[in-house]
């Protein structure tokens, strides 16, 4: 490295400016007496505009800047899974090695375990062509995720030598022919999103488990989607409930300036889920980033571009991967943050100018591509955002609906009524479906979409309804209006609710979601013609069989009973008829 | 390192002191100014560079002059520690304000107080009985829980946050809390009000007191309530105590910091509150919980003043987003006559789900929980509807909706300032008696096993005929 003597100049919370170096946009620095990592995000005449990424308290003008030649990258490899860092990839389990419980400063961890063995299974042989993101040797990372050792990016030849065998993640366990060594570990710039050959269209669904999400607004896989609300609506519950049930193959969960106890929940939690898919606990395909709101802002303004760099590194092995981040306003604040310390023009709401750009292009590097090694892989993007007041008219809001195709408004009065998940299924909305619906025809059932937009336009009828039996009251209704209204009472209440603090409730499949709506429309077609024949509506909703059908889900095995229940509970309607 | 005094103010503006020519100062450094009448104010450094140092005084900066000496004192702002702390009374910058000795450390904490590392926190999961229904049932509290209490001015929070200091404990256990108290710019009233509750139930001994009253210096309210909780960890990391930590009025901290922004200038966010007052108030309210290890508990009830009843102003707004529930208390139930006027429907605890239930609270907790929200939520509504088109437009499930909120409210809500209601047979009972004003299928939240087991009229066996 040049031999600079960067000495501090002013220090202003985590912004710190130097004189004395010409480092690059985006260099990392050794900033103070102790060493603090920080990042170049400003040259201005002889100065460079450091953020910092710890505590800057006690550091003074005049202490040593020091250039590394690196931008700010992650160490990708086998022992990502299961770990947990903070924003610039430091595992917590180390930090709390060296500092005890409370993070002070100036240590440094490797992302990786550089010391730990793996078992390496080389897969190209001697003598093979390869070429960067081509797969050249693997490694049971866990229980349930092979690690596919790809070759680094702009990085090709022929194999000389290549070895299976137990190495360090920074052994060589290939050579190429013009003496290229390949380790297991690469490094990655996080600001630059990683190579593929080209997108492809979304067309199968990120299942969820969740019953609103999959039935009415499906997410693709690859897709993106934003869940806006107000604090307390549930943004981090659904996106755990994602983590934790959605068929992706690997998860990153980006806890991006919200609580230190909700990460300590999902490290509790996680070990002892079973995923349903594998059967193993969850854990197996999980990395989380915990960057908490007491933790310093440069470094959650980086979390999300760690987060999704390692999202990247799946997506090119050929998984399929969901990323998580809760809650990209916070980020966009810690944008604000840095910015107004650099006394930068300020934009609306004293975000920065360019914070609808930063959006656009993380969320754009969501999408399901071909990978440099020609296959299939994908990265979902899911980000929570916390508008201020819950309105959404604020430029993170603004920002994010531009770009996402699926929008999941979270809404305060229902989450009042502990009507859960509180999505408002009326200004809600996915642009998947049409590209999914084949998927769901020759998947789930031929009429699947059918039955979806039977469910929703109930859902739209009952809220016409609504305004006028606020006017009149719901008993001067017409009986089949009445009737219409007890239906769609029935898809919030049965259908629409899910707990995702009770066992089976949690989690539904998507076959069982079909059976489910299929069911209310059977009260409903059933319910009709009991009432032409002369029942009342009093009996026919209050057929003790609805009951035991809608608290039914609430039981285990409940797939198998439905139609059971359903048989059973449209003879009682029938019953009710003659009854009269 | 400290000695040198420097003359060399330039501006004066607002709270904030500008001055140039000094050797390098440390961000965050703490400064002593020495006023030409001989008296002291005391501040910190906001920003340091080769060509400019800004202080912010706390005491304000009424009578500092171009000629006032500046010294840097060399060490960012520590508060002397030691179990000596409870039982005393300080003021806001520390100070002893009940005639007694200093403070006798037994270490020097920094107050802006470290991050705990996420992965070594421990997962809050010990339900506090307060004694309060609506809380106990509705919006569970437990051990290491930061749930503020959103109020507003002429509300009786001090009642209720006092209330839950007194009877708050958990079920089968008789560790008891240490009260750190902070004041932050209440009256002298208030403050008297809360001293003479502690003293009353001999609460005052085990308690460390904060003190920054109405008539202090306001920027010395950013400083007080990362004393109280430094003091907060010590007494809870370092000595295993479980420590309450009760602070009002938040409302008052936040203006003190809108005031430090518009001296620098800065770019406001909303409403003209600094930018960055959620991560502001974040390394306060994150300073609660358990960590790994350690024996001793943080419980946070932060008390804010909602201006114009606004939960969506910023200062409510940001801290929602912070804490782990809340507890809002209503202007209307107040005007009913009703205390405590809690509003469950936008109350929340995020943490519920952790303490309650079987071999904590009781196995019905939650879907009695539920039932009561979804039912008043109903009833409520519905108060609405009858405004207009009058009862008799409503169906049977209706009107008992309906007649449910008012019950509610009446009898569950209610209580005295002194009643220490039990979960069990004061609190979960009693719901069970007022839902059972409602027929059973409507209680869709409730599982069947909880009716055959609980409700008064259709248990299985009917104990009580
Ligand atoms: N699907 C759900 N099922 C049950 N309860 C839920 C659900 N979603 C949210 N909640 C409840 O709402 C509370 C707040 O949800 P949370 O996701 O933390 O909100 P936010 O992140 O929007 O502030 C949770 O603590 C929980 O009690
Ligand atoms: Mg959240």
């Amino acid at each position: 490295m040049s031999k600079e003597n960067g000495v501090i100049y002013r220090i202003s919370g985590p912004v710190v400016t130097a004189v004395g170096i010409s480092p690059r946009m985006y260099e990392v620095v050794r900033v103070g007496d102790e060493g603090l990592m920080g990042e170049v995000i400003e040259l201005h005449g002889d100065q460079s505009v450091i953020q910092v990424y710890e505590e800057t308290s006690g550091i003074k003008p005049g202490e040593p800047v020091i250039r590394t030649g690196q931008t700010l990258s992650v160490q990708l490899g086998p022992g990502l899974l299961t770990q947990i860092y903070d924003g610039i990839q430091r595992p917590l389990p180390k930090l709390e090695e060296t500092m005890g419980v409370f993070i002070t400063r100036g240590v440094d961890a490797d992302g990786l375990d550089l010391e730990r063995k793996w078992e390496f299974n080389a897969v190209a042989k001697k003598g093979d062509e390869v070429s960067s993101g081509q797969v050249i040797g693997k490694v049971q990372e866990t229980e349930t995720i092979e690690h596919r050792v790809m070759v680094p990016p702009n990085v090709s030849g022929k194999v000389k030598s290549i070895k299976s065998g137990t190495f360090n993640i920074t052994e060589t366990v290939c050579v190429l022919d013009d003496g290229t060594e390949i380790a297991m570990m690469q490094e990655w710039p996080v600001r630059h999103p990683r190579p593929f050959v080209q997108k492809y269209a979304p067309d199968v669904p990120l299942i969820t488990g969740q019953r609103i999400l999959d039935f009415l607004f499906p997410l693709a896989k690859g897709g993106t989607a934003g869940i806006p609300g107000p604090f307390g609506s549930g943004k981090t519950v659904t996106q755990q409930q994602l983590a934790k049930w959605s068929d992706a193959q690997i998860v990153v969960y980006i806890g991006c300036g919200e609580r230190g106890n909700e990460m300590t929940e999902v490290l509790d939690e996680f070990p002892h889920l079973i995923d349903p898919n594998t059967n193993k606990p969850l854990m197996n395909r999980t990395v989380m980033i915990a960057n908490t709101s007491n933790m310093p802002v440069a470094a959650r303004e980086a979390s999300v571009y760690t987060g999704i760099t390692i999202a990247e590194y799946f997506r090119d092995m050929g998984y399929n991967v969901a990323l998580m981040a809760d809650s990209t306003s916070r980020w966009a604040e810690a944008m604000r943050e840095i910015s107004s310390r650099l006394e930068e023009m300020p934009g609306e709401e004293g975000y920065p100018a360019y914070l609808s750009s930063r959006l656009a292009e993380f969320y754009e590097r969501a999408g399901r591509v071909e990978t440099l090694s020609g296959s299939d892989g994908s990265v979902s993007v899911i980000g929570a955002v916390s508008p201020p007041g819950g309105d959404i008219s604020e430029p993170v809001s603004q920002g994010t609906l531009r770009i996402v195709k699926v929008f999941w408004g979270l809404d305060a009065g229902l989450a009042r009524q502990r009507h859960f998940p509180a999505i408002n299924w009326l200004n809600s909305y996915s642009l998947y479906p049409q590209a999914l619906d084949q998927w769901y025809r020759d998947n789930i059932a031929p009429d699947f979409p059918e039955v979806r937009t039977e469910i929703s336009t109930l859902l739209q009828i009952e809220s016409e309804l609504q305004e006028i039996v606020q006017l009149v009251g719901s008993d001067a209704l017409p009986v089949d209006q009445q009737l219409t209204l007890e239906v769609a009472r029935m898809i919030r209440e049965f259908f629409l609710q899910q707990n995702a603090f009770h066992d089976v409730d949690t989690f539904s499949d998507l076959d069982l979601q079909y059976h489910m709506a299929k069911a209310i429309l059977s009260f409903q077609e059933e319910a009709k013609k009991a009432i032409a024949g002369g029942a009342q509506l009093e009996d026919v909703v209050n057929v003790p069989a609805r009951t035991d059908l809608m608290r039914g889900r609430f039981e285990k095995g409940y797939e198998d009973r439905i139609s059971d229940l359903v048989s059973e509970m449209n003879k009682q309607i029938d019953a009710s008829m003659e009854a009269n | 390192m400290s000695g040198k005094e420097y003359r060399t103010i330039t501006d004066v503006k607002g709270p904030l002191v500008f001055l140039n020519k000094t050797e390098p100062v440390s961000y965050g450094e703490i400064v002593q100014l020495m006023l030409s009448d001989g008296s002291i104010k005391n501040g910190q450094v906001l920003d340091t560079s080769d060509d400019q140092v800004i202080v912010q005084v706390f005491e304000g900066t009424a009578s500092v002059d171009r000629q006032t000496g500046v010294k840097f004192l060399g060490d960012v702002f520590k508060l002397p520690v030691s179990k000596g702390l409870i039982g005393r009374i300080l003021d806001g910058a520390g100070r002893p304000r009940d005639g007694g000795p200093d403070i006798v450390a037994d270490e020097m904490a920094d107050i802006i107080g470290a991050a705990i590392n996420p992965y070594s926190r421990q997962s809050p999961e010990s339900f506090i009985q307060t004694g309060i229904s609506a809380i106990d049932a509705c919006t569970s509290l437990v051990r290491g829980q930061k749930l503020p209490i959103f109020s507003a001015s002429g509300l009786p929070h001090n009642d209720i946050a006092l209330q839950i200091a007194r009877q708050a404990k958990l079920v089968g256990s008789d560790d008891d809390f240490v009260v750190v108290f902070c004041a932050m710019g209440i009256t002298a009233e208030e403050y008297n009000f809360f001293v003479h509750d502690l003293e009353r139930t001999g609460a005052l001994e085990n308690s460390a007191l904060f003190v920054n009253l109405a008539d202090d210096p306001a920027v010395e309210r950013l400083i007080t309530p990362r004393l109280a909780l430094t003091a907060a960890e010590y007494l809870a990391f370092e000595h295993d105590y479980h420590v309450l930590v009760i602070y009002t009025d938040m409302t008052n901290y936040c203006e003190s910091l809108r005031q430090i922004g518009a001296a620098r200038e800065e770019v406001p966010g909303r409403r003209g509150y600094p930018g960055y007052m959620y991560t502001d108030l974040a390394m306060l309210y994150e300073r609660a919980g358990l960590v790994k290890g350690k024996k001793g508990s943080i419980t946070q009830f932060p008390i804010l003043t909602m201006p114009g009843d606004d939960i969506t102003h910023p200062i409510p707004d940001l801290s929602g987003y912070i804490t782990e529930g809340q507890i809002v208390i209503s202007r209307e139930l107040h005007q009913k006559g009703i205390y405590p006027p809690i509003n469950v429907l936008p109350s929340l605890s995020r943490l519920m789900n952790a303490g309650i239930g079987d071999g904590k609270t009781r196995e019905d907790h939650k879907s009695v929980s539920d039932q009561l929200y979804a039912a008043y939520a109903q009833g409520r509504e519905l108060r609405g509807l009858v405004a207009i088109v009058g009862e008799d437009a409503l169906n049977e499930r209706d009107l008992q909706l309906l007649k449910f909120a008012d019950i509610f409210e009446d009898q569950f809500l209610r209580q005295s300032r002194d009643e220490d209601r039990s979960i069990s047979e004061g609190t979960l009972d009693l719901a069970w008696n007022l839902l059972s004003n409602i027929d059973t299928k409507y209680l869709v939240r409730l599982d069947q096993k909880w009716i055959d087991k609980y409700h008064p009229t259709e248990k299985s066996s009917n104990e009580e005929e």
